[in-house]
């Protein structure tokens, strides 16, 4: 029983990236039939945990070219300079639409947008909505796609595969969940906005439904994956759950001390200690160099041992409840649930958590990835801006303005397409078995898919944590080669067609499988410590061999092949990253 | 404290089920466990067939939420020491079609919510390259309770009217109406009015006042409803008094 | 927004619980509730006795002694009695939702709930102490 339906533009995911292509297709052609394909209702999309804000050039002191050396820097060197020169222009115009739809960034008494501090960043540019940003950016986008009749949503459908033929783009295969029924939905353009795959660590801020999915459809579809070893570990993070403690409560001026109390990132080149947060020095620091500081932390036993692994502490207690209500309630909030805390009068317990992938889908500055009608936008493409290491508080602009490129491209390319083929169809159908036999109806398997991912977590965790070596990543790759044949006699006991989870459980952890092995491959290649790969065996940054992207491309034997692609260099040369000086 | 703890879990398979019934399961007793982390543990060690949404584990995305012990509760934020020693009875969202186990249909709220425009409505758009609409922090204050609404449904779980009759619109969509139409950025008051006057709009509420208690954001979608019968009542003796100028 | 194609907005294996007669028997709030809305029934009861009251009244003097006299009758009297703890019931409970209802703001800042609460209760007080007075005393 296979169906098919018919839209012009399909988006898979329905995030930030996603909703915000949508609304960009709507407007830049109204007659083109939009569907949003989400294997959750898009409210539900990860981008709604964002807490910390979007960072857009707005103040009078400030410059886009600050912004752009900002992240330029930020990123090691390895971010194009062309993109994020067109990032830091279109991020402002992107938030203040943001505004104009109803957005509820925090304000000045006047009225005007305020700012916060971040990481990394030399000015005050972050706009906030309290310390829910995302939620309320989510929410603004999701609401306001509501508006237009065009488009169309596929509520809790899995896509399990991009259909190419021809050397484009034909659409994808889904399956329905509440019913089970395993649908082709063909299209001219497709756009992935899936978010990233933190759920291949075991310990992470990112929601259960990051499992990489986009990442692996487009990489069996042949496009290439790019610096995918590049996994950012957000320095604040609540032990146990990885829950996420967000930036803003050390841009408002929370300390990150040790178990003696000592402000410890002052020993890391990140500036002297001051009682006021001073921007890109100490807590305001990027998050690659934090976290590794943390490792060096544990490595002097300054850490507190906690059945949860160490730990070090966050001390707002400074701040006051006045500000901490204000700027700071839901992080009080989550403190209280879950660890019974409160950070008003208690220090914070937290750990660095995996929080980002600056890797992802190959694309240009416009979204497109080298096959011809398809596209990414959001976490789970690399244009690339956040290069090695991201700051804080550009993934949301990013989102946003990579969203609305890949939309109006998307619907540029949608609209002029030719039709497409008629093998389309018969492709789905074959998919659609394969999902039946190798998973659905499938019996006598013996692997359960918990324990498969459980050991790929610990794997990934020791391979390619903050500190790698050739040693540990070549184990890795080992090992993720034994998890993927094991995989193969993995059991799934749910044989209903009805909302069956194990089935999305065990799609999942085979997408998980291949983006994890793309990790740790690309990891192995780069013989140098640059932003958040940092190889013990060979620790420092060379420019002459690694100033460029691995991309990273499955051949039809399933070995990958990994080509290294330039970097864009446009007016920032390559130089030292300073912080604190 | 015990060991473990006993998890009483509603299951329904369509496919096999004609009535949905109810299996027990032995999870650990852990103090930092949530209800939710219990039911991975079932699924994941246990009994891979129940089915139920989950995402952030953090109380923002809405999906995990289900009845324990007889009340709407985000599982992820409801923690199993709090029921000790148990057993803990586990079921769907009350008052939405079951689906499987523990997963219920939502469209119905999908398709209210269009109905009452939750974006900004303006006569006149001013161009992004004039800046941001101007809104002090007390403006905000007007409406930001509103506006932290996670679309979870425990609202509509608690409410005995929706309960009665699915077509009461129901309290977060009307908290979400109100959310635009105190924003002091949108001018569509007017356009939400017939939607929300209508009798299975505001006044099908009773102000049983189950939503804000139920409600884990405090959005307090029964105070948003009462405002609006106020509003919406002096909306119409104005109307009665002056059929021009009321609009 | 239009309904997209292929969406399945209903299904026959959906189940769906009946909610039974007796749900408001189910969760105490439910009960308070019902019981609130039962109120306005003595409510009315009062208003209807409060106009035979005045009717009477405006009979004269014996038919006053005749209405007098039958709600001394034990019965009406123990009806009454209900009626007068349903009706505090009734007001008790709209006071404390009042706050809900009624947003004030005095020079920008908002009243506090439990105020205007409390507003209600002591003009409660305050009518309900000068109807004594005059029926009883001055």
């Amino acid at each position: 029983m296979t169906e098919s339906q018919s839209h012009d533009v399909v988006l898979v995911g329905g995030g930030g990236a996603g909703l915000r292509a949508a609304i960009a297709i709507a407007e830049t052609n109204p007659q083109l039939s939009v569907a949003v394909v989400s294997k959750v209702y898009p409210m539900r999309s990860h981008t709604v945990s964002a807490e910390g804000g979007a960072a857009g050039v707005i103040g009078p002191d400030d410059s886009l070219d600050e912004h752009a050396y900002d992240t330029i820097s930020g990123s090691d060197w390895l971010c194009d300079q062309d993109a994020v020169e067109a990032f830091v222009t279109e991020a402002p115009q992107e938030l203040l639409r943001l505004e104009h739809w109803g957005c509820p960034w925090s304000r000045e008494p006047d009225g005007r947008i305020a700012v916060r501090s971040f990481g990394g960043m030399k000015r005050m540019r972050t706009w906030f909505a309290a310390d829910k940003t995302g939620f309320h950016l989510l929410h603004t986008l999701f609401q306001t796609t509501l508006k237009y009749d065009r488009v169309a949503r596929y509520d809790e459908w899995f896509v399990t595969k991009l259909l190419v033929d021809d050397d484009r783009v034909q659409g994808v295969v889904a399956v329905e969940l509440m019913s089970g029924r395993i649908a082709t939905i063909t299209a001219k353009a497709v756009i992935l906005c899936t978010g990233g795959c933190g759920r291949v660590f075991p310990f992470t801020t990112n929601a259960n439904i990051k499992t990489g999915d986009g990442m692996a459809l487009a990489y069996r579809a042949g496009a290439p994956l790019k610096d995918m070893e590049f996994v950012q570990y957000h320095p604040t993070g609540l032990p146990f759950t990885g829950i996420l403690i967000t930036e803003a409560a050390r841009a408002e001026g929370g300390w990150l001390i040790n178990k003696d109390g000592y402000r410890y990132l002052q020993d890391y080149d990140l500036g002297k200690p001051d009682p006021k947060p001073v921007l890109r020095s100490m807590e305001l620091g990027p998050r690659d160099r934090l976290s590794q500081a943390f490792v060096h932390e544990v490595e002097k036993g300054r850490v507190v041992e906690t059945p949860y692994g160490p730990v070090v502490y966050l001390d707002l207690r400074h701040l006051g409840d006045r500000v901490i209500n204000s700027k700071l309630p839901f992080v009080r909030e989550l403190c209280l649930e879950y660890e019974n805390i409160d950070p008003v009068t208690e220090l914070v317990p937290v750990r660095p958590v995996v929080h980002y992938m600056m890797g992802g889908v190959h694309t240009d500055v416009s979204g497109a990835t080298p096959i011809e009608g398809l596209y990414a936008a959001g976490e789970v493409a690399c244009v690339s801006i956040n290069g090695a290491n991201r700051l804080g508080s550009n993934s949301l602009p990013e989102c946003l303005v990579f969203g609305a490129r890949a939309g109006r491209a998307a619907a540029e390319y949608a609209s002029s397409a030719p039709d497409l083929g008629a093998a389309v169809l018969a492709q789905g159908r074959d998919e659609q078995r394969r999902v039946e036999r190798e998973l659905l109806h499938k019996t006598g398997g013996r692997e359960r898919i918990s324990a498969i991912r459980e050991e790929m977590q610990q794997t990934m965790e020791q391979s390619a944590g903050i500190y790698r070596s050739g040693d540990s990543l070549a184990k890795g790759v080992d090992k993720l080669r034994e998890l993927q044949e094991r995989f193969r006699s993995v059991a799934v006991e749910d044989h209903s067609r009805t909302f069956n989870t194990e089935l999305v459980a065990a799609l999942e952890l085979s997408n998980m499988l291949d983006v994890a092995q793309s990790i740790l491959d690309c990891a192995l290649r780069r013989e140098e410590s640059r932003g958040a790969h940092q190889r013990t065996d060979f620790p420092a940054r060379n420019d002459d061999r690694f100033l460029a992207h691995a991309l990273i491309y499955r051949e039809p034997d399933g070995i990958a092949r990994i080509e290294y692609l330039p970097v864009a260099i446009t007016r920032w040369p390559p130089g030292q990253r300073v912080y604190g000086r | 404290m015990a060991n473990n703890i006993t998890l009483q879990v509603t299951r329904y398979r369509p496919e096999q089920d004609d009535e949905p019934t109810v299996q027990e399961y032995e999870v650990p007793l852990r103090k930092d466990w949530a209800v939710l982390d219990g039911l991975n543990h079932i699924k994941d060690h246990q009994d891979g067939t129940l089915s139920y949404r989950w995402s952030c584990r953090m109380g923002i995305c809405g999906s995990c939420g289900m009845t324990v012990d007889g009340e709407p509760k985000l599982t992820c934020a409801t923690f199993l020491t709090d029921y000790d020693p148990g057993p803990v009875r586990v079921e769907p969202l009350a008052n939405f079609p079951l689906i499987r186990d523990l997963v219920v249909e939502i469209g119905d709220f999908l398709r209210k919510l269009p109905k009452v425009k939750p974006w900004i409505v303006r006569d006149d758009d001013m161009p992004i390259s004039e800046g941001e609409y101007l809104q002090t922090p007390k403006q905000m204050e007007e409406y930001k309770q509103y506006s932290m609404c996670i679309n979870c449904m425990l609202c509509y779980s608690a409410c005995p009217v929706y309960g009665l009759d699915p077509d009461f619109i129901g309290p977060a969509a009307i908290a979400l109406a109100q959310r635009y139409n105190l924003d002091s950025r949108d001018q569509g008051a007017s356009d939400r009015l017939d939607l929300l006057i209508h009798p299975d709009g505001i006044w099908g509420c009773t102000f049983v006042g189950e939503c804000t208690r139920a409600c884990p954001k405090d959005v307090d979608p029964a105070g948003a409803i009462q405002r609006y019968k106020l509003t919406a009542a002096m909306h119409s003796v104005k109307a009665l008094l002056f059929p021009r100028g009321a609009r | 927004m239009s309904t997209p194609t292929g969406y399945t907005e209903y299904h026959p294996r959906w189940h769906r619980t009946r909610l039974g007669t007796l749900w408001w028997l189910r969760r105490r709030s439910y009960l308070v509730f019902i019981l609130r809305e039962l109120s306005s029934v003595f409510v009315a009861w009062y208003v209807v006795f409060l106009l035979m009251l005045i009717h009477a009244v405006g009979q004269g003097n014996d038919a006053y002694q005749r209405f007098l006299h039958r709600a001394a009758n034990p019965w009406m009297v123990l009806v009454n009695v209900v009626a007068l703890i349903f009706v505090m019931f009734h007001a008790i409970t709209w006071f404390n939702l009042a706050p809900k209802a009624m947003v004030v703001r005095l020079r920008g800042k908002r009243v506090p709930p439990a105020w205007v609460g409390a507003s209600n209760y002591l003009a409660w007080t305050v009518v309900s102490a000068f109807v004594a007075w005059r029926v009883l005393g001055g």
